[in-house]
């Protein structure tokens, strides 16, 4: 179980505001996409949860304040996968994927057999165990992504933060990795907390979407409320239509002004 | 595909501790043997390995050969490996808490606390006689004393490495400058102080070795001890934060423990460059970047290392000898450009 519960949270970086007074609750197991324009907040907010910032206001897992935890407690909780996580070029998959180990291991203790099997089981279901011995500096971007997926698996976290997971993958890549998000999600019962730019896969994929402006949530809840042509324009600035597919997802699509003739 | 192939040409670790071994027991016999007094190979190896504990090997090594051997060479051997290991523990360390490479034990003002303590010392003390006596307790003080600077003042900037080796590098130039100036005011010691930056063995003393071994042991331990965390942090520190690390924290112990390790060997042989950053290499190329390996690895090829670097130092000019940091650039030197070569053809 775990609900993450956010509560009048309010970042400073630098001393400028960039989260003003954001609550938002997403229910264990499922998917929150957080949405906005470059600049929003997205990402402040999912650092700030994942407990990299300081902050002010509550953060509460499963009722409980996890605010004042810090270290190896919450790493066990909480796994984070940042927009471009750093791959040490020679360090092999294998290597890489047990490091999701470390909040487990105690300070002078090594890995055990008990975490290799985790971190092999991890590999297994992301698929990256076959090339287990390869160079990470190898590896093209869709295995890269699974890859540091493996390693945030290996943590057997309860809460999954993502920031921009498919932000570097070609489209066929893309739904492979929003696929194996929502399975383990479905499967484990990890709850999902992402940043996405794509508005259609945020309503394919989430089950509650958060839009945030300014460091202020716009809209929150499903897909069909956040997702409307008049909020889209007045917060991105962009032209788009809204329509929804048969299978009763909402498609965002941008619409390019006919040339002046 | 046979399982060298399979890790991309890297050895395992049973295999890299093997050649390691083997690298230092040849490098430490070869070093034996090789001098001026020609000595028996056979008894000479009988001889020490009768030394070995409830090993009773008869030797028929005369009187003399026994004195040059144990005496003269062994402990500058067993010196001379422990300032190798020394020196590549400590550069693979900060290697690591830099996540760079190219840093060593004498940047973050080690090397320059240390040149300034010994030139002090030879300056001021050496009228009084108490100057070879002052002067290793002096570098050992400047070394550990030019990194807490350094520390202190990169820690006031703000967190992040970068911060810290300029401070470092920064410090370095300062306490240089300082020397300059108290040898420009002291010219008849400028021989002495020099031939000492430019590190030797060849006044080793098993004394010397039992002076440096506390801190030696000490601070070698509490590097290895760190080495998964070193491998955690070079995931950068942030994603190291979100794994439930503190990589300040590590940070302060590593280098701390780098920074002792290094001023043990600067106490009892003099500035010795270029060591810290080839084997940490030498031996990732070997066995792969994982500092659980490279660490203890670095410490018996950079053990094996400095004895034939010694060894070489000792005879390549004899009767005289050459500067040991001399011979450690000349040879480090090329094997870092061909490194980098190499490195760099399979990144790009």
């Amino acid at each position: 179980m775990s609900t993450i519960a956010v509560r009048a949270l309010t970042v400073n970086l630098d001393h400028v505001p960039v989260l003003h007074a954001v609550s938002c609750t997403v229910e264990s197991g499922g998917w929150m996409a957080l949405i906005g324009p470059n600049g929003a907040g997205k990402t402040t907010l999912l650092r700030a949860v994942a407990g990299l910032l300081p902050h002010r206001g509550t953060i509460l897992l499963d009722g409980a304040d996890i605010g004042s935890l810090r270290g190896r407690g919450r790493a066990r909780l909480i796994a984070y996968v940042p927009q471009t996580p750093v791959l040490p070029p020679d360090m092999t998959v294998e290597e890489y994927v047990l490091l999701g180990r470390t909040p487990h291991l105690s300070y002078l203790g090594g890995p055990g057999r008990r975490d290799r099997e985790k971190a092999a089981e991890a590999s297994d279901r992301l698929d990256v165990a076959r090339f287990g011995y390869r160079r990470l500096g190898s590896l093209s971007s869709g295995e890269r992504q699974r890859v540091v997926l493996a390693r945030a698996l290996a943590q057997e976290p309860g809460v999954l933060l993502l920031d921009e997971p498919t932000s570097l993958l070609d489209i066929g890549h893309q739904q492979q990795v929003l696929e194996l998000v929502d399975d383990l999600r479905c499967s484990r019962g990890v709850t999902v907390v992402s940043t996405l730019h794509d508005l259609t896969s945020a309503s394919q994929y989430a089950g509650e979407l958060v839009l945030l402006h300014q460091g202020r949530i716009e809209a929150a809840g499903a897909a069909t409320a956040v997702l409307t042509e008049d909020l889209i324009a007045r917060v991105y600035a962009a032209r788009v239509t809204v329509s929804t597919d048969p299978g009763g997802s909402t498609i965002v699509t941008p619409v390019r002004e006919p040339p002046a003739a | 595909m046979n399982a060298s192939g399979r890790r991309g040409g890297r050895l395992g670790a049973a295999g890299a501790y093997g050649i390691a071994l083997a690298f230092l027991a040849a490098a430490m016999l070869v070093s034996a043997l090789v001098g001026a007094a020609d000595l028996n190979p056979v008894a000479t190896v009988a001889a020490m390995l009768d030394r070995i504990p409830f090993v009773h090997l008869p030797s028929n090594l005369d009187p003399l050969d026994r004195a040059v051997l144990f005496q003269i060479r062994l402990p500058r051997i067993v010196l001379g490996a422990m300032v190798g290991g020394l020196l590549s523990v400590a550069g693979a360390g900060y290697q690591g808490v830099f996540r760079n490479p190219l840093v060593d034990s004498g940047m973050l003002g080690a090397s320059a606390g240390a040149g300034l303590g010994a030139t002090l010392a030879i300056v001021y003390l050496g009228g009084h006689g108490y100057g070879p006596a002052a002067v290793p307790v002096a570098a050992f003080a400047g070394s550990l004393a030019g990194v807490a600077i350094a520390y202190l003042a990169g820690a006031v900037g703000g967190p992040g490495t970068a911060t810290l080796l300029l401070a470092g590098v920064a410090v370095g130039l300062f306490l240089a400058a300082v020397q300059t100036y108290v040898l420009q005011r002291s010219a008849q010691d400028l021989q002495q102080v020099y031939y000492w930056l430019l590190g030797s063995l060849s006044g080793a003393t098993w004394q010397q070795a039992v002076e440096i071994l506390p801190y030696s042991v000490i601070s070698v331990t509490i590097v290895l001890l760190h080495g998964r965390h070193l491998d955690v942090l070079s995931v950068g520190d942030e994603e190291a934060r979100a794994l439930g690390t503190y990589p300040g924290r590590i940070r302060l112990v590593v280098v701390a423990a780098c920074a002792l390790a290094a001023a043990s060997a600067v106490a009892v042989s003099g500035l010795i460059g270029f060591v810290g950053i080839v084997v940490p290499h030498v031996v990732r190329r070997l066995a792969g970047p994982s500092y659980r390996l490279v660490l203890p690895l670095s410490l018996l090829v950079g053990a094996g290392f400095l004895v034939l670097a010694d060894t070489l130092a000792r005879t390549v000019v004899s009767p005289a000898e050459l500067p040991i940091g001399v011979v450690t650039a000349l040879v480090g030197s090329p094997v870092f450009v061909w490194i980098l070569r190499s490195t760099s053809a399979v990144h790009t």
